[in-house]
Order: structure tokens, then sequence, then C-alpha cells
């Protein structure tokens, strides 16, 4: 119990719980050999990233450095090259944060309505419209690639940030409309039905009823959207034009290029430069993942 | 009424070039290391002399990633002004669905029949006799890279062909030294091409791959090439085969490894890591059996466009890609051989230099895969070299046999 | 908004399917004039399962006593093989650190941004990562061997029986963390009165989760088998970055063949495509039809 005893002495606030005992030190225990193992790669990208190509090279990968140098660092975010300009990873951040915006919001936006129809107000064929959206998710979407260069010329849109935002919301909205759908469909529907009775209407309820207890989903689908649209490059390169070439574009041409050589410390550098807005982003959403918020809408 | 827009935009790009409007030129291509960028900014930098503006779009990952990429662009209407693509094969689709700018006149007139060498390169460009493509250099892949260091410090002699380091090899193993490095994916087929080339012939290579000689491929010579794929194998068996090429590189840098075959693109490797040409490494065309090499290489392509002011751009791009100066700057950074006969090549190195002399025989060199046969052809064979090396059960026999079928579904 | 999604998931599954049967290459075509030039039946069908990458089974007279094999190789089968691996793994330690996170637990928000970040990481340098990790030439193997412990293995990156449980892990690793936030918001959906009750009833808590919990978080647990499967029948960078299909094909999974044969040849991509969404369709729809159908008559 020695082990148990020194959580203990660890500075504490008021916890509703006595601290020492033998669960919650399974508990961390356990927690923390989790997170050793999901760590491990994250620990050889940071040590990587701190040495030299010499030392890369001929060093081993779980070894810390000896000379630590930001090299890589400022490489990757400043004066990387990606064919003639030597700007690093920098030049897209902007216009991957005017994509990623809208398109989570507007993909968001569209799925939980679509999701909230689905659960509450089934039309004539929402069955087969929820068969279809969900056999799209299962399409490897490189093959809609054409279809969609068709489509958005059509619309006139081609190569600007309204097309990539349509591909973006499209592509996700068959999980995201799963999401929500089935989370609002666990929701107590005695409570759609006294609001009704209420005379409230489509969007009341949605907004005054659901919206407010369905923080925790709207947080996951955020972190699910802003995520893969962050990260994404196919679609960015694509449909959003030359202009408006996301982060995502100037780390593939870092990471992948083909002929010559590699230099792994400064990829390393940049998949870590470009991870940082999502990694926030799941950071910040902590507080979001809180219980008690449907009860509490029960109540009021 | 096309033909008189042409002629009136190469006057406009030949004869008045200083006069010419600043034209913004959007140019894609996959060269995104140090050196290729170093290289791209060459030609960016003798395009914007001549008052236009070269606008770089580069897409890293080779032609896999950047083909959908490219076909994208131009079919939703924004094609981009230029564009590197594999040459043969891979763009005939698009040159025939009339998306690609007819360069004839411009080469006719600047005769670059003539000045551009081999034939091979301006051929590949040629459909139904009209010009879509600036060759702009040449690489090969034939090289055998071997540490010379490894072999002095263990007392044995330098191997000077790929024979005499097979030779070798049981004493290198013995000596922990791993004979041949190798990276997955295409490298496996880099090698198992040049072995072709090498025990089988170039003549036989090309009447295989170009002309569909089913006797040869499934005949006796090929029988032997396979055979010496799989001795190859046992040199480099799966759990050393390493990821990437630079890497299976890397490894004879350090010593690890006594040799690698690799294109002379690996040749930037090993002056990054501060090694010498013949003094501490060896780089042997042809593998050092006969000194041939393939003329592989980057062209550019230029995507038709509706405004004329790009049309010119273009044009101009494509003259100023092969102007003397410009190809010698571009190459010696890119480490590649130059277009021209007629250019200055004393700072090349020694490499370089086996290459260029190489070159000049004209019965040395050959056109590489991709220029006679189809990319889809191709990584269906990539996969099954791939899977014979790993595999030690597939049989020679039957990887020959899986070959023979490729080569003869392909279309012509 | 909802129509557009429906019309551009029908015409692009519609395109994928028609020109599946035809001989289109590199350039894609639309038209049906260009349908009709392209038709070529069935062969592109005909090539993708006479193709070892795609699936390859041995021939049943390689069943003796004492090696009684009877698997198939190829993409196909492989995916099946993470598929099932992966989702299994991924649930259920997705949701052992949920339920373990939602103790009151200190630092939570370290915790859960520790499990999610691999999700976060563009997986081209994360999978080398592994792939470094997994090498016997630089990894844990030649790591622990230099330590002293010889007799140290672990290649089953170079191997071709073993590869795709290396890709499995790796797969865990990227995977779980999101698995884990889905169920965590799940678990905080759960009313607290639940557990006052079931407290005060002295029902002890492994019990309370797994009669009370478990089965309200359906819907949510729905939601998460859709999600993680829908990943791993696309499994793509993952592999790529890691082993690029090797050693040989062995490693190969059909997003990789769908997305090699797009820029070589589209005929290949589309026919491949269609099976898998054929596949899916088979799988799917009844499954749709029990769970949804009876709750829209109810």
């Amino acid at each position: 119990m020695t082990n148990a005893a020194s959580f203990a002495t660890t500075p504490s606030g008021a916890k509703p719980k006595p601290f020492i005992t033998w669960e919650r030190f399974v508990v961390y225990a356990v927690l923390i050999v989790c997170a050793l193992f999901f760590l491990l790669p994250l620990y050889i990208m940071i040590m990587t990233s701190f040495k030299s190509m010499a030392e890369v090279q001929s060093g081993n990968i779980f070894v810390p450095t000896l000379h630590p140098t930001f090299d890589a660092w400022s490489k990757a975010w400043d004066s990387a090259c990606t064919g003639l300009y030597c700007e690093g990873i920098k030049v897209g951040f902007w216009n991957s944060v005017k994509i990623t915006v809208p398109s989570t919001i507007v993909s968001i936006a569209v799925a939980s309505v679509t999701g909230y129809s689905l659960a509450n107000w089934p039309f004539k064929f929402s069955e087969v419209f929820f068969t279809i959206l969900l056999l799209g998710s299962f399409i490897p979407y490189v093959v809609m690639i054409y279809p969609l260069v068709i489509i958005t010329r059509e619309l006139g849109i081609f190569s600007t940030l309204w097309a990539v935002i349509l591909v973006h919301t499209i592509f996700g909205l068959p999980i995201q409309t799963l999401l929500f759908r089935n989370y609002f469909a666990s929701l107590p529907q005695e409570l759609f039905k006294a609001a009704r009775v209420d005379g409230a209407g489509y969007w009341g309820i949605f907004f005054r009823i659901f919206v407010p207890m369905s923080v925790p989903i709207f947080t996951v689908s955020v972190i699910l959207q802003v995520t893969g649209i962050w990260n994404d490059f196919l679609f960015g390169v694509i449909y959003a034009g030359p202009t408006n070439y996301p982060m995502t574009v100037q780390l593939n041409n870092i990471v992948n290029s083909s002929m010559g050589g590699k230099a792994y410390n400064v990829d390393m550098a940049a998949t870590i430069l470009t991870g940082i807005v999502p990694l926030t982003i799941y950071f910040v959403s902590g507080k979001y993942f809180v219980r008690g918020i449907a009860a509490g809408a029960v109540k009021g | 009424m096309k033909n008189w827009k042409l002629a009136a935009a190469l006057c406009a790009s030949v004869a008045l070039p200083s006069v010419a409007m600043a034209t913004d030129l959007e140019v894609t291509h996959w060269w995104t290391s140090g050196g290729e960028s170093a290289a791209v900014a060459e030609f960016a930098k003798a395009f914007d002399a001549t008052g236009n503006h070269w606008v770089d779009g580069a897409i890293a990952g080779s032609s896999d990633t950047a083909r959908p990429i490219i076909i994208s662009r131009i079919m939703g209407g924004n094609p981009m002004g230029a564009t590197q693509l594999n040459p043969g094969k891979d763009a005939d689709e698009l040159i025939k669905a009339g998306l690609m700018q007819d360069i004839t006149d411009l080469a006719t007139k600047e005769d670059w029949a003539h000045i551009l060498r081999p034939a091979s390169q301006l051929a590949s460009c040629t459909v139904d006799g009209k010009v879509y493509c600036v060759p702009v250099n040449l690489h090969s892949g034939q090289w055998m890279w071997v540490n010379r260091k490894v072999f002095e410090d263990n007392g044995m002699a330098v191997p000077t062909n790929y024979n005499e380091l097979i030779a070798a090899a049981p004493a290198l193993q013995a000596k922990g030294i791993q004979p041949l490095s190798l990276a997955q994916g295409w490298a496996i087929g880099l090698l198992a091409g040049d072995l072709m080339v090498a025990v089988a012939g170039v003549d036989n290579y090309v009447k295989v791959y170009k002309d569909r000689d089913m006797t040869i491929a499934k005949g006796p010579e090929f029988t032997k090439v396979f055979e010496a794929i799989a001795a190859a194998r046992q040199f480099a068996p799966a759990d050393k085969i390493v990821p990437q090429w630079n890497e299976a590189v890397s490894l004879v840098i350090q010593g690890k490894a006594a040799a690698n075959i690799m294109g002379d693109w690996a040749g930037g490797e090993f002056a990054v890591a501060g090694l010498v040409a013949g003094k501490d490494f060896d780089c042997l065309p042809g593998l050092g059996l006969t000194p041939v090499l393939d003329t592989g290489g980057d062209v550019f392509y230029f995507p038709k466009n509706a405004d004329p002011a790009i049309t010119a751009a273009q044009l101009t791009l494509a003259s100023t890609l092969v102007t003397k100066d410009v190809q010698v700057a571009f190459n010696l950074k890119k480490g590649s051989l130059p277009m021209r006969a007629d250019v200055d090549l004393s700072k090349a190195n020694d490499c370089m230099k086996k290459g260029l002399e190489i070159l000049d025989h004209s019965t040395a060199v050959f056109p590489s895969g991709s220029q006679m046969i189809d990319r889809d052809s191709l990584n269906q064979i990539n996969d099954l070299l791939n899977e014979f090396f790993a595999n030690t059960d597939m049989s020679v026999a039957d990887a020959q046999a899986k070959f023979a079928a490729i080569i003869e579904a392909a279309p012509k | 908004m909802m129509l557009i999604v429906l019309g551009v998931f029908v015409c692009g599954t519609i395109w994928t399917v028609l020109f599946s049967f035809t001989n289109i290459k590199i350039l894609p075509i639309f038209t049906p004039k260009e349908w009709i030039d392209g038709f070529v039946g069935l062969a592109n069908y005909r090539r993708l399962f006479n193709t070892d990458r795609w699936m390859s089974c041995p021939a049943i007279t390689h069943i003796g006593m004492a090696d009684w094999r009877f698997t198939c190789t190829g993409a196909l089968p492989n995916m099946v093989t993470y598929a099932v691996l992966s989702i299994a793994i991924a649930v259920s330690l997705g949701f052992l650190l949920a339920v373990l996170m939602d103790q009151k637990i200190r630092a939570e928000g370290v915790f859960r941004t520790i499990y999610l970040y691999p999700f976060a990481l563009s997986f081209v340098v994360t999978g080398h990562v592994w792939a470094w990790i997994m090498s016997p030439e630089y990894g844990l193997q030649a790591s622990m061997r230099q330590l002293g412990w010889d007799s140290f293995s672990f290649g089953w990156i170079a191997d071709r029986k073993m590869v795709m449980y290396a890709i499995v892990i790796a797969g865990i690793w990227q995977g779980t963390g999101f698995v884990m936030a889905l169920m965590l918001a799940g678990l905080r959906g759960i009313d607290e009165d639940i557990w006052k009750a079931s407290k005060v009833d002295g029902i002890p808590a492994w019990r309370t989760y797994i009669q009370i919990v478990i089965p309200m978080m359906k819907p949510v647990l729905v939601t998460i088998f859709v999600i993680v499967t829908s990943g791993a029948v696309r499994i793509y960078d993952l592999v790529v970055a890691i082993t690029d299909g090797g050693p040989g094909i062995s490693s190969d999974v059909p997003s990789r063949y769908i997305y090699q044969n797009f820029s070589a040849n589209l005929g290949q991509s589309l026919s491949a495509s269609t099976v898998m969404l054929v596949a899916m369709a088979i799988v799917l729809i009844p499954w749709i039809r029990m769970e949804f159908g009876k709750k829209s008559q109810a």
C-alpha cells in the first residue's frame, strides 16, 4: 500500500471521495500504462525532431539526443522548401483555417439537423435516405473525385473555397448524421412529446431542447470534423484551387518528396506543428465532456 | 483558326519577348526535396527573366499522387499553365482527348530534333507526328553504388561489377555485412529491370517491353534473368528490405551494406554525406557489366488554355527550358544529365561524366520502362517482383510465367 | 443540402458501377456514348478476381493432415482480418479507458489528449515512426538485443504471415482514442440519478455498467461500431505508411488497390470499389432494416 499512500501526499483540493483506495491505484496504473503505449511514438518523433540528420541516420531511435537542436523546428515552420518556395509550412496555415472553420460549422449544422429530422420527424423515405447515407460512409472516397469535379464545375464553384466546403460537408455527412441521429434517438422521447404539446415547433424543439442537451456529442463531432478536415490533403488540393492550398499541401510536399533525400527530423517537426490545432481542440474540448447536462435540461 | 492563334502566340513569345505582357503561369511538378527545389528555382529564375512570372504549384508524391490532381484541374476547367507528367503512354490519353497544347511549331522552329538528344526523348513527347511536351533532363536507373571502404577495411577487392559483388557476397555476410541493400516497392522493380538489361541484354529487354516478343519473355534468356533475381533475393532477405530507397542508400553510406542498385539520383545522397566518387564510393553504370543507360527523364506538358496570354507564356516557358544556360544550371543542381550535347559541363561530378560518355554512344542508350509500356502493366510487374522477393516459395518458372502473362496482356 | 448530398452519393455510385464495365484507363469518361464505345463487359471483374493481390485462395489439394491450411491471401482477406481484430480491440480498450476516465480522476484533460493525439497527426509520418519501431533493423528488436537480450524477437512487419497484426497494433494506437472519446460522451449523457439509484440498491459498479449502462448506451455503441467499421473497411494511410503493402504484396488492402489503380487503370479501381460496395450493402442493408425498421414502426 505504500504506492497508494504516496498518492495521498500529493496536494489535492476538496475531493468528493477519499483518495487512498486500492481501486484508484489500479485505475491510475491502467491509465498510465496505456498512456505510455500511446506516447511511445510521440517520444520518438520529438526526439528525432531535435536531432541533426547525421545523428538520425547513425543513432538509435529510442536514445535521446546528446546535442539537441531546434533547427528542424525552425526549418519546418519557416524555411523548408516545397518546390520553389522555401517558407516552411506556415504558408498554408491561414488557408487551412479558412477551409476548416466554415467546413466544420456547415457540416455539423447540416448533419445535426439531418440527424434530428431522421430521429424525430421521420419522413416518407427517411429509411432509404439513411441507408444510402450509411452506405456512403463505406465508399472509398477517391472514386468520387471525378464525379465531384464535374458537379462542382457545373455549379461554377470549382477551384474555390465553396467547392472544398461542399466536398467536406458531403463526405462528413454520413458519419456525422449517424452520430447525431443515434444520440438524439437515445434522448428521452417524453421531452420531445411534452415540447410538442406545449406548442414548440421544429426549430424551437431543436434549439431549445436538443442542442443544449447534446453538448458532449457536438464536441465529439467537432473533434471528428476538425481532425478530418484539417488533415485533409487531397480534397484541398483538388477543389480549393491553388490560392487556397491548405497547410497539408506543404506538409505533404516536405514529407513525401519522392526522389530527393528525406529529412526525418524536419518531417517529424512539421507533423507535430501541423497537428497543434487539432491537439489544442482536443485539450480545450475537455470542459464540454461534462456529466449532467442531460439531467439538468430535463429538470430545467 | 487554332493554328492562327498558335502562330500569333508563337510570334509574340519569340519575336517580342521583352514587350510581352507579364503573365503568371502556374507550373505543377513533384520536385520538393532540398536539391530538387534548388533545381526548380533555376527554371523559375530564367522564366521570370523573360518578363513573365512562374507560380509554383509543387505537389509531392510522384505521378501517382499528382496525376489525379492534374487531371481534375484540367477537367474542372481551371488548368495549370504547365505541368510535369510522365511522358509516353501515361500522357497519351490526355493528348488524344485534345487537352494538351500542341507545340510542334516551336519545336520545328528551334530545331529540337537536332539539338536535343537522345532522339528517344523527343520521340516520347511526339504523338502522330506532333510534339506535346518538352524534355528537360535525363535520368538513368542502371547504377550500382559500392562503398569502397567496406571492402578495403576487410582486405577484399572492390568489385567492379555486379557479378563480382555476388561472388564476394558470402564473404561479406560472414563478416556481418549485407551484400546488397534494398528498398521495397519500385526499388525492387528497378533492381529487377537492371538485371534484365544486364543478363538478357538491352536488345532482348527492349524486344520484350516494347515489341512484346513473347518467345523471349517466355524463353531461356529471361529464365536466366529470373534466376539472377532469385539469387539476389538470398542476399536481400525480407527482414532486411527497408521501406524507402534513400534508407537503402544510407545503409551503403554507413557501411552496413556493401552496395545498392539505384538510379543516378542516389548520387545526391552520397554528396550530402560528404562522400567522394572514386575515393569513398564507386558508381558503376550498367551495373559495371555493360555500360548502358536507359533514358528516363522529366518532361513538361502544357494543358490547353482559353487565354491567349497564357498560351504565349506557355511557349515562352517551353523555349526557356531548353536554352543552354538553363539546361546547365538546372541539371547540375538536379544531378541529372542535360538534354543538349552543346553545353559546358566541366563542373559535373565523376558519375555524371561517366553518364555523359555513355550518352555519346547512341547504341548504349535505350528507352525507360514507362516509355515502352503503360503504367498499369508496370504496376503489375512491380507487384509480381515484390512478391517474388518476399515469397521464397515462388519458383523461378512461376514468376517468369506470370511476368510473361502481364506482358502479353499489356495494351500495345 | 440533403438532396445535393444524396444526389452526389447516388450519382457517384451509379457512375462507379456503370463505368466499371468499360475499358476506362486514366482519363475519366462520363457520356453514354463513351460508355457504349468502351464497354468490355465483366473484363475488369475477371481480372480483379484473377489478381493474387486482390484475393487468392489455395486449392483444396493443399490440405494435408500436417499442413491444414485453407486460408485465402490478398487485399480482401487482409482487410477482414484487420477489421475484425482492430474493431474488437479498439472498442473494448476504448470502453475500458472511458470507464476509467469517468471515475472523477485527476488530469482527465491530459489523459484524454494523450489517448486522442494519434488521431490528430498525419499518419504519413506517424506511420513511419511505427515502421521504425517495428522494424527488426532499427526498432525494438535491435534495441533489446543491444541491451543484451539476444533472443528478443519482434519482426512481424517483415513476416508475411504476421504483418497484418503489426498493422493492427498501429491501428489500435490510432483509433482507440476516438472510441474512448465517443464512449465518454455516451457515459456522460447517462443520468446521474441512475448511478445514485443503483448505489442505493447496493448493486456493484461493474454490474451497473453491464446491466444498465451498456444497454442505455446502445445507440452510441451502434454509432461507434459503424464509424470504426467504415474506418477499417477503408483502411489505407496506415498500410501505405507502415508497409506500403509489403513484404511483397502480403499486407495489401482494398483501398490501396483502389487508390493505386485510380491513377493507372480506373476500370480496375471502379470494379474493386463496386465489389466493396456490394459486399457492404449485403452486410448493411438487412441490419439497417432490422435495426431501424422496427423503430419507425413503433
